[in-house]
């Protein structure tokens, strides 16, 4: 292929051209651009429904791409400077997903802080593979999760020197950032993979004054939710690779990846890629400023503690993602998800997320000044109608699991349901999570401790959104038959 | 030649103005700003294509804006108004000589400039000793103060653009911090008629009515709004606008106005069933 420039988009090009052709579709999808079911069109439109199309040789096929998608997948490499880009369709998940299962067969050891994603965890489910889990370690005057300390990687891998790879949140939901260089240096030398879970950093590809990017630290593999900060559509993402043969893990995506690719996430990746590319570095700068103005307004009021980068330690918090605006609560009495709460249902206002102790607001391109002003002043107001005393607020602390089986082999052992209150003891044989942020409080094959126990029902009591079991009000959970 | 102003009403119903001379048109950071001459309403100004005021009715608002507030509450020293960058309503203020400092916020400074230029019958009294202009987003400048003013009067565009963050839980909240313990404020309270107006005026009632113990709604006739009925927010922490109106106290001013007067001021706030119903669904 001749290099192709930044500013084309393959795949769009490609549809257009489709479009203008007027090809009479005797192929999927039955709607047959739209006119097949009115309704859909007339709430979708009937351009969005125009290239809700089929694989076919113009298009390319996101299975085995030769022509476009493999043009557009070369300029996703490119940007974002890795050695191949894979376009994904099935969610950041399924890049996670892939990243384990290329790394590691069944019974192969992967080194992980215990803050990762829900999908992470499940990857170990399908393939087998045993966690070794790192303690991120805990900021406990704001109750979250941090980084991996480098000491502490060091360790476990010293420990487990039959380890395949190491797993690296980059950065956490808050926005906070390992040492990815110096464990991607020292994995490297203990002939160990780096895979990068970049759900929330595609921007680093883009920023200036932000975390380094896995790709730009060396890494092998990075999944990147192209979806949050980079403006595709939901469920489109990217998975990276610098290390590994693009052949086999295209193989492992075609497990279980759909064959009937959707080309308005696949055209949203490659239109959102351009705009990256070309325009990256200025909007990401603009979404820091907006994200740095709104914590000063936030902690003028004062009560909150919107926190950023003079929390950086040089290790546990080697780096902070500015653009990230959390909002520490408890000081005015008040959790997280209490907040989170009375902002959608007395002022109109959605974030991403409450947990125990915090609130994380998103900020993107999308987002206007005037709107900042409204969350801030809602805060406020909050603050003035609801603020309490914060004794017997929670904070959140890490609970160390205690895993006893393997996530496979948890999963699948006979299991029975149990009664929370009856568990302790027990050997968990699912997850149990607030969504969001979806770290496991529980994970398969983990032992249900005490503080997992109280950790359940404090965030039951405050309206977290409990998930992850098979009974959906969380009363029983299911445990390994003894 | 036929030169007309229209203005949508609804997707069915069209206003329009026969428009002698465009005599000014710029945009802003904010929206667009136009300035037009006509035989039947005088000047009139336009923003984002939507009626601000006219030479002609501009009285009708700006008197019951002001004047409503200002014969309940005792003592008025220090006064905010928030949007109303044409003047109006700081006019109709300056006449009270127990003021002693108004600020104006107002987001756009581009609506003050022109204003100034070309609407001095509104904008002529900006230049009061006792009047602050600040060029500030409302939601943000009121965040920051307690227990300030003795009145607040919201003179807002409508709950869309500019001025949306004008219509939330939140603003309220922070106006009734900012008010002192027997403060009240008044704003704009869109019309009840056609139906999205009446869907956005209940919108605010239900925010005001949980924002503030004393919260009652006046209407007034002005002819260049949609529909022509238009309605004012009364809400207060302490004085009620009927029972605490001091009719003796206005008429001892004597006071020219054209629209204002002490029956209307009573009589305002006697409102259509229709109207009654709207707000007390929201009650």
């Amino acid at each position: 292929m001749t290099s192709l420039s930044q500013e084309r988009a393959p795949v769009l090009e490609a549809l257009n051209r489709y479009k203008s052709m007027r090809v009479v579709p005797f192929d999927v999808p039955g709607h047959k651009r739209g006119k097949g079911n009115r309704e859909l069109t007339e709430f979708l439109g009937e351009k969005c429904l125009t290239v809700d199309v089929n694989s076919m040789k113009p298009l390319d096929n996101l299975c085995h791409p030769v022509s476009v998608i493999k043009d557009a997948e070369a300029l996703a490499a490119k940007a974002f400077h890795a050695k191949h880009a894979f376009f994904m369709v099935n969610g950041t998940t399924s890049a996670v997903q892939t990243m384990v299962l290329s790394a590691c067969k069944r019974g192969e050891k992967i080194i992980m802080p215990r803050n990762v994603h829900r999908s992470a965890i499940n990857a170990l489910i399908l393939s087998g593979a045993i966690p070794v889990y790192v303690n991120p370690g805990v900021n406990h005057e704001l109750g979250i999760s941090l980084g991996m300390a480098l000491a502490d990687v060091e360790q476990a891998i010293l420990e487990n020197p039959d380890a395949k790879a190491v797993l690296v949140n980059n950065p956490t939901y808050y926005g906070v950032c390992s040492n990815l260089k110096a464990i991607t240096d020292l994995a490297h030398q203990h002939n160990m993979l780096v895979l990068a879970d970049e759900a929330h950093g595609t921007h680093f590809y883009f920023g200036g004054g932000l975390p380094a990017s896995a790709m730009s630290a060396g890494a092998d593999m990075a999944a990147v939710s192209m979806h949050k900060s980079g403006g595709s559509l939901t469920q489109s993402s990217l998975l990276l690779v610098n290390g590994l043969s693009e052949g086999y893990v295209r193989q492992i995506i075609n497990l279980t990846q759909t064959t009937s690719g959707s080309y308005l996430l696949i055209s949203s990746l490659d239109i959102s890629r351009r705009n990256l590319a070309l325009r990256g570095k200025s909007i990401f700068q603009k979404v820091a400023e907006m994200a740095e103005y709104a914590r000063s307004e936030i902690n003028e009021i004062g009560g909150y503690y919107a926190f950023s980068r003079e929390l950086i330690n040089g290790d546990s918090i080697y780096d902070f993602d500015r653009t990230k605006l959390s909002v520490h609560t408890l000081d005015i009495g008040l959790a997280g998800i209490e907040v989170y709460d009375l902002l959608r249902d007395e002022y109109d206002i959605q974030i991403e997320f409450g947990d125990i102790g915090n609130v994380l607001a998103y900020i993107s391109i999308g987002d206007r000044v005037l709107d900042l002003e409204r969350l801030v002043s809602a805060l406020s107001e909050i603050k003035r109608r609801f603020a309490k005393d914060k004794a017997g607020m929670l904070s959140q602390e890490y609970i160390r699991p205690q895993v006893i089986l393997g996530p496979q082999e948890a999963f699948y052992a006979e299991s029975e349901s149990t009664p929370i209150k009856e568990s302790l003891g027990r050997i968990c044989s699912e997850f149990v999570m607030c969504y969001p942020p979806g770290i496991p409080v529980l994970a398969p094959g983990e032992k249900v401790t005490e503080e997992a126990l109280e950790y359940i029902q404090y965030a039951k009591e405050k309206g977290c959104f409990l998930t992850g079991t098979q009974d959906s009000l969380v009363n029983h959970i299911q445990t390994v038959k003894e | 030649m036929e030169l007309w102003f229209t203005e949508k009403h609804t997707d069915n119903v069209n206003f329009s103005i026969k428009v002698d001379r465009q005599v000014y048109s710029g945009q802003s950071e904010f929206q667009r700003i136009d300035i037009f001459d006509s035989l039947e309403f005088g000047r009139f100004l336009t923003l984002d294509g939507y009626m601000m005021l006219t030479e002609k009715d501009e009285f009708i608002y700006h008197e019951m804006i002001v004047h409503v507030p200002m014969n309940v509450l005792p003592h008025v020293k220090k006064v905010l108004v928030i949007g109303g960058g044409d003047g109006g309503a700081v006019r109709e203020l300056v006449r009270y000589p127990e003021i002693e400092r108004i600020d104006l916020v107002e987001i756009d400074e581009q609506v003050v400039e022109v204003c100034k230029k070309y609407l001095p019958q509104t904008a002529g009294k900006l230049d009061d000793p006792r009047v602050s202009v600040h060029y500030a987003d409302g939601l943000k400048f009121v965040r920051s103060r307690k227990e300030e003013y003795d009145l607040i009067i919201v003179d807002s565009t409508d709950p869309f653009g500019p001025g949306e963050g004008l219509f939330t839980r939140e603003f309220y909240g922070n106006c009734f911090k900012a008010l002192t313990e027997t403060g009240a404020m008044v704003n704009q309270h869109e019309s009840p008629f056609y139906p999205v107006d009446a869907v956005a005026m209940q919108r605010a009632h239900k925010r005001i009515i949980d924002s503030f113990p004393i919260s009652r709604v006046y209407q007034a006739h002005i002819p260049t709004y949609p529909s022509g009925h238009w309605l004012f927010g009364f809400a207060s922490k302490k004085y009620h606008p009927v029972e605490d109106y001091h009719a003796a106290g206005w008429s001892a001013r004597g006071f020219r106005t054209k629209y204002y007067n002490d029956k209307i001021h009573v009589g305002a706030f006697a409102l259509p069933n229709y109207v009654k119903e709207l707000l007390e669904e929201m009650e």
